[in-house]
């Protein structure tokens, strides 16, 4: 018992920009990733793939590979059938989905180039890969179902048991709903005397290129199997392999160590995973696999790959009354473990900030021969802000009004949250008006205009455009009620542990899974304010699901928002579970306790006492009340009762020299409201890095297959990431309207830039050259497709690249 | 299998490779010095950067046995001995030039050639300086003001060394 010193306020960790913990050994390569790990005795696995996109397999020769030098054991399909388990779809969109078996080794038939077909287990990985050039692998070549439209009409299937390449059919429709009016009422009405804009717009295939290559160990020894992944989903994994290999969960421990960026694409179960797993539990022995580079393009997830077919009614005043939306989703081969539901997420988004009377959204997720497609950065929402911020520049041109004022005549005042969309979301809070007035002052809007009009009267080669992208978002994964509504096999739920150590150290576990987004900062800033100790006493735990035995993992921008909630749902009940404890030592009645600052005191008093001397007297338990245990620690799950929706303002200005298609950007400004924000400098690199991804889908990047179904961007010589040349600073700010959902306040913000950059940079590039006849370019704008463009458009013609009016008989448009 | 000799931050190792072997295996597979990452098999990406004989090179485009009797120094002793970080990696944490951190190892070996051969660059030198290191998480944005700061803090502390 010791009294009060007069000891400052300890001053709030929230909102400071703490230097991150985690910095200290990723600057002195001291870095677990799973690549550096090696046990003794562990075998390394090569694979071999089909380079064929739809094949018979007719016959596999492992003999030569076989009786190659130090190898141990080669396999097929075939002879792991019964033992690698299957990769499942957790979101079946609708119950009637039909979704191929997906083995991890193909058994008898390939359905993409790369995909999986024969492994080598060798001493040394060297000599893995070089047996694995000895295998001989008969194919009987079968018609590949490539292009995504053609696959929708089932002209060759991608899987010919299933009867069809479609996947589903799934409708958000806000007449049915009872959330807004009839899509073809308002249609025909703004046929008639009002605005119909008509597009068709093509969301090119992405690959998320994270940094660290994807890296697999299984080691059988011991009483529990673990595995070590590179993967976003250890506890999702853990789930999995129980459910689909026969091992029982309590036996298996999946650690995902230091994992070096995913953003989506490591929310999978992955065939390499599936695979090692079966051998290494076949062999006995620890097995490693480590994929490169270009096995990574070609094997891990895709992303985005859509059309989107597009209706918009509006009044001749310009003010939207509806949008139809028909999307063709191209799912690949095979149904990944969030697959149809990747789209499906744009459902409640194509509505964006925007208040209409109807709405419809119509999806099919599509089967191709071709590397599988799931969640990248964003998954389904991206898309959707896309063709709603492209098309509320087209009516900004029809209605011959300024695009920002055009929205704002659209949009949810501020006033008006909690808002419930046309799509039958209920928006919080936000504030579109102070975003956007901040972004407009940072960006010199006015000005920019100013100059882009004296260019364009001029003549000048290089012309100037300004693109804007006013966004909202829904993230934080999920309520789980709204999940189950929704099919999903899982809860959206969070879970954390607060251990309160005898030293006074504080261990805190979470079930959120980083993969690079700094939690162990960030939530080191939340519980140090919220027990009152210092920041640097407390200890981020994760990954590991014999540590951290429950959570859902990182993605969908849900380890603020929910795993984040846990935390302080965790951190008060120690609190509150101490407070018996600490009223007994201090000889007092509970009632007449108070904490804050991480002491107890004694109301009216001078009498007090620290929460570290509590964990130790809990320890130690030489004292404590009748009925109490000797613990303080809490563990706690948190389900959120609905999603986050951050928003903001993105404004680019971008040259466009008219001779040659190059493109220049020359300023990129963004005021992003995410409510109240836990460290400011981590979230600026969360929004500096989502612009760039969101600009690369603009400007570089694109997967493309050749007529046979191989895929030719598959390497970093051919998919084109950006480097730091290619790239600018941005100026980044905030608006704040905390989230009136969650204590914290907090809304995620690991997406936005992601989502919000793709639009602004394409309104740039076509507002910077719409007067010489360009409406649209299709992604990545390189400077062909823009020379191409300007060339059709200066005839005054249609454009090569334009998505014209669509819905009936018309061709291809690429 | 090829005897090689080589100084390998600042001890002397000596091994019999295969021909074939590159640096950056060699690195990792038979020193343990994970702390250089490979991130892809075509020379694009620079996550494999190290110091030979003092200027950088991506250690996947270099045999072991092309190393032989040269002077190798890893991001592992970057920082002084007791400790000390180098002025590059004190500049990445206090501007949050890393996030997933894969790709820094390289970037941060990168810059320091960069910063040595040009103490005072430009956003623009910096920018084209570094172009031949992917990163996919930081946007670049916070890299480039890492290695700006890192520059500043380095004239400093050779301003400091020559009033001394």
């Amino acid at each position: 018992m010791t009294a009060v010193q007069d000891a400052p306020a300890a001053s709030p960790e929230i909102g400071r920009d703490r230097r991150r913990k985690e910095d200290q050994r990723l600057i002195t390569g001291r870095t677990r990733w799973t690549d550096n790990i090696s046990l003794p005795g562990m075998l390394h696995m090569a694979i071999v793939r089909s380079p064929h996109a739809h094949a018979r397999i007719t016959g596999i020769d492992l003999d030569a590979a076989d009786k190659a030098i130090n190898i141990y054991d080669v396999f097929d399909g075939k002879k792991l059938q019964d033992t690698m388990g299957v990769l499942v779809n957790a979101w079946p969109i609708t119950p009637e989905q039909q979704a191929p078996t997906h083995y991890p080794l193909a058994v008898d038939r390939v359905a993409f180039a790369g995909q999986p077909v024969a492994v080598v287990v060798a001493r040394s990985a060297a000599e893995a890969r070089d047996a694995a050039e000895l295998v001989d692998i008969e194919y009987d070549v079968l018609p590949a179902a490539l292009d995504l439209k053609e696959a929708a009409e089932d002209k060759v299937l991608a899987h010919p048991d299933l009867g069809t390449n479609k996947v589903a059919f799934w409708q958000l429709d806000s007449a049915g709903q009872g959330s807004g009016r009839a899509i073809d009422e308002v249609i025909a009405e703004a046929r008639d005397g009002g605005i119909v804009i008509e597009r068709e717009y093509r969301q090119q295939r992405l690959i998320p290129a994270f940094m660290e290559p994807r890296s697999v160990i299984v080691d059988p020894t011991g009483e529990q199997i673990t595995m070590w992944s590179a993967t976003q989903i250890p506890h999702i994994t853990r789930f999995l392999l129980a459910a689909t290999t026969g091992v029982p969960e309590s036996k298996i421990r999946v650690i995902a160590p230091d994992v070096g960026g995913g953003f989506g694409g490591k929310l999978q179960t992955t065939p390499e995973e599936w695979i090692t797993w079966a051998v290494a539990r076949w062999i006995g022995k620890p097995v490693k696999y480590t994929e490169t580079r270009s096995e990574s393009l070609v094997s891990a997830h895709h992303g985005r790959d859509q059309w989107q077919r597009l209706t918009l009614a509006a009044t001749k005043e310009g003010r939207v009354t509806g949008l139809k939306v028909d999307l063709l989703a191209d799912m690949g081969a095979y149904v990944g473990v969030v697959g149809g539901g990747v789209p499906v997420l744009g459902a409640w988004m194509f509505n964006a900030i925007y208040k209409w009377e109807a709405y419809q959204f119509n999806c099919t997720p599509v089967l191709t021969n071709k590397t599988w497609v799931d969640a990248y950065r964003g998954a389904g929402r991206p898309e959707a802000t896309y063709a709603v911020e492209r098309l509320m520049d087209e009516l900004a041109v029809e209605v011959g009004m300024d695009p920002l004022e055009i929205r704002e005549m659209n949009w949810i005042k501020h006033e008006e949250f909690p808002f419930t969309t046309v799509a039958g979301m209920t928006y919080d809070s936000g504030n579109y008006e102070a975003a956007t007035a901040k972004a407009k002052e940072m960006f010199g809007y006015d000005a920019l205009r100013a100059e882009q009009k004296e260019r364009r009267d001029r003549g000048d080669r290089v012309q100037l455009g300004i693109g804007i992208s006013t966004f909202t978002e829904m993230c934080g994964l999920a309520p789980s009620r709204v999940l189950g509504q929704l099919n999903y096999g899982a809860g959206g739920w969070e879970h954390a542990t607060v251990r309160m150590l005898p030293t006074g150290k504080v261990e805190v576990i979470t079930g959120a899974s980083a993969h690079g987004q700094g939690h162990e900062t960030a939530f080191s800033q939340i519980v140090a304010d919220r027990l009152g100790v210092p920041f640097e006493d407390v200890e981020i735990l994760h990954g590991d699901t014999q540590v951290s035995h429950k959570g859902l993992d990182t993605y969908g921008s849900r380890s603020l928002v929910v795993g984040g909630e846990a935390l302080v749902l965790a951190a008060d009940k120690v609190i509150e579970k101490a407070k018996p404890l600490a009223a007994h030592l201090l000889e007092a009645n509970v009632e007449d306790l108070e904490f804050g600052n991480g002491r107890y005191s004694v109301r009216g008093t001078d009498q007090g006492m620290g929460i570290a001397e509590v964990a130790l007297a809990t320890f130690a338990a030489h004292n404590y009340p009748e009925g109490m245990e000797p613990g303080i620690d809490a563990e706690s799950t948190y389900d959120p009762i609905n999603f986050s929706f951050p928003h903001g303002t993105h404004l680019c200005a971008a040259e466009v020299d008219t001779e040659t298609g190059q493109i220049t950007l020359r300023k990129y400004v963004c005021c992003d409201d995410i409510g109240n924000i836990i460290n400011p400098l981590i979230v600026s690199g969360q929004v500096h890095g989502g612009i760039v991804q969101g600009i690369a889908q603009a400007l570089w990047e694109e997967a493309v297959y050749d007529d046979s179904g191989t895929l030719v961007s598959g390497s970093f010589v051919d998919y084109l990431l950006p480097t730091a040349a290619d790239t600018i600073s941005f100026e980044i700010d905030h608006t704040t309207s905390p989230s009136t959902t969650n204590t914290l306040g907090t809304k995620g913000v690991g997406e936005a830039g992601t989502i919000a950059a793709t639009p602004a940079v394409v309104n740039a590039v076509v507002d910077a050259i719409r007067h010489l006849g360009v409406n649209d370019i299709v992604m990545p704008m390189t400077p062909e497709r823009v020379w191409t463009a300007l060339q059709g458009g200066g005839r005054g013609t249609a454009t090569v690249e334009a998505a014209e009016p669509h819905f009936e008989g018309q061709e291809d448009s690429r | 299998m090829t005897r090689i000799n080589l100084r390998v931050d600042q001890e002397n190792v000596s091994d019999d490779v295969e021909p074939r072997m590159l640096l950056v295996q060699y690195l990792r597979e038979k020193l343990g010095k994970t702390g250089t990452v490979i991130g892809c098999d075509t020379s694009n990406c620079g996550a494999c950067t190290v110091h030979l004989n003092g200027r950088s090179v991506k250690s996947c485009n270099v045999l072991a046995v092309q190393a032989d009797g040269a002077v190798i120094d890893t991001i592992e002793r970057l920082a002084d001995d007791d400790g000390t970080l180098h002025p590059v990696q004190v500049a990445f944490r206090e501007c949050h030039g890393l996030q997933c951190g894969f790709c820094t190892p390289g970037m941060i070996m990168q810059a320091v050639d960069l910063l040595n051969e040009n103490p005072s660059p430009t956003e623009h030198e910096v920018r084209v300086g570094l172009e031949g290191n992917l990163c996919r998480c930081t946007g670049y944005h916070n890299i480039v003001k890492s290695v700006l700061y890192a520059a500043e803090l380095m004239q400093g502390a050779s301003k400091e060394g020559a009033n001394a």
